[in-house]
């Protein structure tokens, strides 16, 4: 079985996969990563995005062949870049709006949301509802309200 | 913006004399022999007091309005609640495992708040597990009907009120003061002299050697320093962390990840499986077999499980609704609606018949369960709301004793109606006992669409005369494809029916119908009644079982009697409102919301009124339906009208925690929202072509409200009610009623996007489509 290599969390992993499995089972099934959550694996849900490189992704639609030796995947699990600091502030957002509910999409919401306010960032301008209303992900809870108004206050600290 | 409006820090006292009357009833408890302080309840939370009809009005009280669905899972529960337990711990922590399902709806929260509030104890000293199941408990672990809040409220406040006096008592007996001198606050009890010992200290003195009867006092409202106030969830910090686990996350030596390929019709069965040889010798698959509806795959990923699906050749058996469309069953629905008892008064009737599409309940964490059938025994892990009755299924399918059947309550990912049903654990039990071996077996995205549960299709049909200001009549005769109730609440109401309001002969559907609807208006000859017809799709409730239509109906007729009589509808309903309660919301809604500002052509307002569980609530929402909004482009998805703006007013008896209650009502909001104009199932030949959430039309950031707000109006009673499923009913008839002002078209036919089917359906075989691999072309 080939030998797939690349960074998850900071740390150059290495795992014995078929070249074909998609990531998001290699994180899950093979190496106990359950932060991404399986919801479709139709790359709709977005319950299992992740970052490669920083940028938002869905690993149940990259077969794990893809991925570079020198990728980095981000995982929730993995989020907390800052050195020193717990949560991200995205994180400390969630907490402060008790988003969650059932909580199983909010690693995904989660994921997604630091990726649109660093593309928002990036395009020089502030996360606005226009931005908000082009994120995929499913909450079949329905905290949506809440996930808008964490990711407003979350983004004022990123 | 969600923001509720209520002081947090002053919880506002019900009217004198209630209040009071529960916070200084003396209620018993036990204290049970264990080496530690352990404390069961025999209480019951009675709130089965039927309430006043307050109406000195034409409309006799319907029977919800004097006893309720959740008063009946209350009454059920009545002999058995005695064993729910309070357990204090040598580390100074209480433990509590409630006999119910956690799937988001903050159940484990506001019991922690409760057990918190009698046992002054901080929060983060509490833990809160969900039990396992626990056949003596019977009826008591049922979640559902939005009762949990309602049962548990009194129970668990004893349990941790007798908890506290005893340490007191403890602490009294080894200083040798009288317990008048002694105080507990912070997990701490103090005395005279500045003497001080922890709770953990206290908890093995405080044991009891053997089980005796006590009782305590339970603190008034007016001492509450906990209950009352927002507060977040206690598995917020797990949750956004990624560590919280759910069924999917479990891990259980060898239960590997198991999928099934499934016929093309629902609950098809398999005749032959004609290339087992070649499906087993697929990379990473480890077993292979037919079971009773597919077969069944495991292997070392589920991705590899799903290329299994890809090359099983079957040969499938028929289902059992393959003959059945949309259109044939609308059919069937129409032969069979109850006629109308009243004669229509001609230029003076509302004639009106509403039809709602199937829906699908399914959650976002896809149906999963873990099992581990021995040859003598079996471990079932699922998320369950009704976990008895798995464990008694699971025992006779398994040919195994019940207590050689263990059950074990995992959180789940959502739930909205699905796990009352243990159909997934039953199939994994089937399966590991034909591999042998323990399985994790997830259902596809794909499966839970369209073998999952469905609320059913259903029509409501409304008559109204009228006459010189005055409503003479009001009928609503609901039709629906048969609900399975065949998780519980059927052994309920059985044990309980002589004590049931309703008449004797009504079947059980119908039963659990008079016991859930009733009209709040006075409007005369009052009767609603159901009737179903047996067609057998995997039926069940989703976030409330007839409300949400019965309610959406019956609203747009009264706007369309309001538009008749010449009257603005939040005026009409002033009028005609029975309840007070229901009334002071609609109030507060229009004041807040500014009811009859001006809007432009092609928006407008709408209200939407209903009380159940023994709570009230208003919704008043303004909704866009112009073009360019109807018409917004959006990928692989529906944009549709948008609801622009949201206000919930929510009476909810006695309000536990304001940021759960809230969360809540914003929930069902958006439940409301897809209900009424994008998320529905289209039958077509035997199956739903929806197979995943791009078909399905739940509710996406792009349709919900940018703003959003919850007003939580002063408590009027001492006992919570229901709020799981409050607020869907009340918000899609405001969503349907304001679509219908702002188009000038009543709609009849829910949601409104169903006659337009919006994306490509997948193909039907294989039963789970392959995952894409194009992820990174789509990074941001
Ligand atoms: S599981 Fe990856 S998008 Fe749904
Ligand atoms: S919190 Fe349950 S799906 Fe989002």
């Amino acid at each position: 079985m080939p030998t797939h290599s690349f960074k998850l969390n900071g740390k150059q992993i290495s795992v014995e996969a078929e070249d074909n499995v998609r990531l998001l089972w290699v994180l899950r099934d093979l190496l106990g990563v359950t932060g991404p959550k399986y919801g479709c694996a139709l790359e709709v849900c977005k319950s299992c995005t992740s970052h490669i490189n920083g940028k938002a992704f869905n690993p149940c639609a990259v077969p794990v062949k893809d991925i570079e030796p020198t990728d980095e995947i981000t995982t929730i699990e993995g989020l907390p870049a800052t050195v020193g600091q717990d949560l991200h502030p995205m994180q400390q957002a969630w907490l402060e709006y008790d988003v969650s509910q059932c909580g199983y999409c909010q690693p995904g919401q989660i994921m997604a949301a630091v990726a649109k306010v660093k593309q928002a960032h990036a395009e020089g301008h502030e996360i606005g509802d226009a931005d908000l209303d082009e994120l995929r992900n499913i909450c079949r809870c329905g905290t949506y309200s809440r996930i808008r108004e964490a990711i407003k206050a979350g983004a004022k600290d990123m | 913006m969600a923001e509720h409006r209520r002081s947090p820090d002053r919880p506002t006292e019900s009217p004198a004399g209630e209040g009071g009357r529960v916070g200084r009833r003396r209620v018993l408890g036990y204290l049970l022999a264990a080496p530690t302080l352990a404390v069961g309840v025999s209480w019951i939370a009675d709130s089965s007091d039927p309430r006043k009809a307050d109406a000195a009005v034409p409309s006799l009280p319907q029977p919800e309005e004097i006893f309720d669905l959740g008063d009946l899972q209350n009454l059920a529960a009545a002999p058995t609640s005695g064993l729910i337990s309070v357990e204090l711990k040598t580390d100074g922590t209480a433990f509590f495992a409630v006999p119910r399902a956690e799937v988001g709806q903050g159940v484990t929260t506001a019991i922690a708040m409760m057990v918190a509030e009698e046992l002054d104890l901080p929060m983060d000293k509490i833990t809160i597990g969900l039990a396992d199941a626990r056949p003596e408990l019977l009826m008591n672990q049922l979640t559902g009907g939005s009762n949990s809040m309602r049962s548990m409220y009194l129970p668990v406040r004893t349990a941790a009120a007798i908890a506290r006096q005893r340490l007191v008592e403890t602490a009294a007996a080894q200083w040798d003061v009288p317990t008048g001198q002694l105080a507990t606050g912070n997990g701490v009890v103090s005395g005279p002299n500045g003497r001080t010992a922890t709770y953990g200290s206290l908890a093995k003195a405080a044991a009891s050697t053997k089980t005796i009867a006590v009782s305590a006092q339970l603190k008034s409202q007016s001492q509450f320093t906990i209950l009352g106030r927002a507060h977040n969830r206690v598995d917020a910090h797990d949750i956004v962390t990624g560590r919280k686990e759910f069924g999917m996350d479990l891990q259980v030596p060898n239960a590997k990840p198991t999928m099934v390929a499934r016929p093309p019709t629902i609950n098809g069965t398999v005749v032959s499986v004609n290339n087992l040889a070649e499906v087993r010798a697929m990379p990473g698959i480890t077993d292979v077999v037919a079971i009773t509806h597919g077969v069944a795959i495991r292997g070392d990923t589920f991705g590899q499980c799903i290329d299994a699906i890809q090359v099983v050749d079957a040969t499938w058996g028929p289902g059992t609704v393959d003959k059945e469309s949309d259109a044939t069953v609308l059919a069937k629905l129409r032969a069979a609606q109850v006629p109308m008892t009243v004669p229509p008064l001609l230029s003076n009737t509302i004639d009106a018949e509403f039809v709602f599409a199937f829906a699908s309940n399914s959650p976002l964490e896809p149906d999963c369960a873990i099992a581990d059938v021995r040859p003598d025994s079996a471990e079932i892990w699922s998320s369950l709301k009704v976990p008895i009755v798995a464990q008694e299924d699971i025992a006779k399918q398994l040919g195994l004793p019940i207590d050689k059947v263990l059950v074990h309550v995992v959180q789940g990912g959502g739930s909205f109606g699905r796990h009352l049903f243990h159909d997934v654990a039953a199939e994994a039990a089937e399966i590991s006992q034909k591999m042998g071996k323990p399985v994790k077996l997830s259902w596809s995205r794909t499966d839970n669409f369209r073998q999952g549960r469905t609320h059913p299709m259903c029509t409501s049909r409304v008559r109204v005369n009228y006459l010189a200001g005055n409503v003479l009549s009001y009928e609503q005769r609901h039709t629906s494809v048969q609900t399975d109730f065949g998780h519980g609440l059927g052994e309920m109401i059985t044990s309980t029916a002589a004590h049931l309001p309703v008449g004797g002969n009504l079947s059980f559907a119908e039963t659990i119908f008079a016991l859930s609807q009733s009209s709040p208006y006075n409007f005369g000859v009052t009767t609603q009644l159901l009737n179903e017809i047996p067609l057998k799709f995997n039926t069940g409730s989703m976030r409330n079982i007839y409300s949400p239509n019965v309610v959406c109906a019956e609203e747009l007729v009264v706007d369309r009697l309001a538009a008749k009589m010449g009257q603005d509808p939040v005026r009409f309903r002033r009028n005609f409102l029975k309840d007070p309660r229901l009334l002071a919301a609609l109030n507060k809604a229009a004041e807040a919301g500014q009811w009859g500002k001006a809007m432009p052509k092609g928006t407008a307002q709408g209200v939407g009124v209903h009380a159940e569980y023994r709570g009230a609530v208003a919704t008043l929402v303004e909704i866009d339906c112009r073009p360019e909004t109807v018409n917004r482009p959006i990928q692989d998805g529906v944009a549709g009208p948008r609801v622009t703006k949201a206000l919930i007013v929510v009476d909810p008896g006695f309000c536990i925690n304001p940021r759960g209650l809230e969360a809540q009502m914003i929930g069902g909001l958006q439940d409301a929202i897809a209900l009424a104009l994008t998320s529905s199932l289209h039958i077509k030949n035997g199956m739903p072509l929806e197979g995943s959430w791009d078909n399905y039309f739940y509710t996406r950031q792009w349709n919900t409200p940018p703003d959003v707000q919850v007003v939580i109006m002063p408590n009027t009673s001492d006992t919570p009610s229901g709020a799981g499923e409050l607020a869907v009913a009340p918000a899609f008839a405001a969503v349907a009623c304001a679509y219908a002002r702002a188009t000038g078209t009543m709609p009849t036919y829910f949601p409104i996007n169903h006659g337009t089917l919006g994306f490509e359906p997948l193909p039907l075989e294989p039963s789970t489509p392959q995952s894409p691999t194009d992820g990174l072309d789509h990074t941001f």
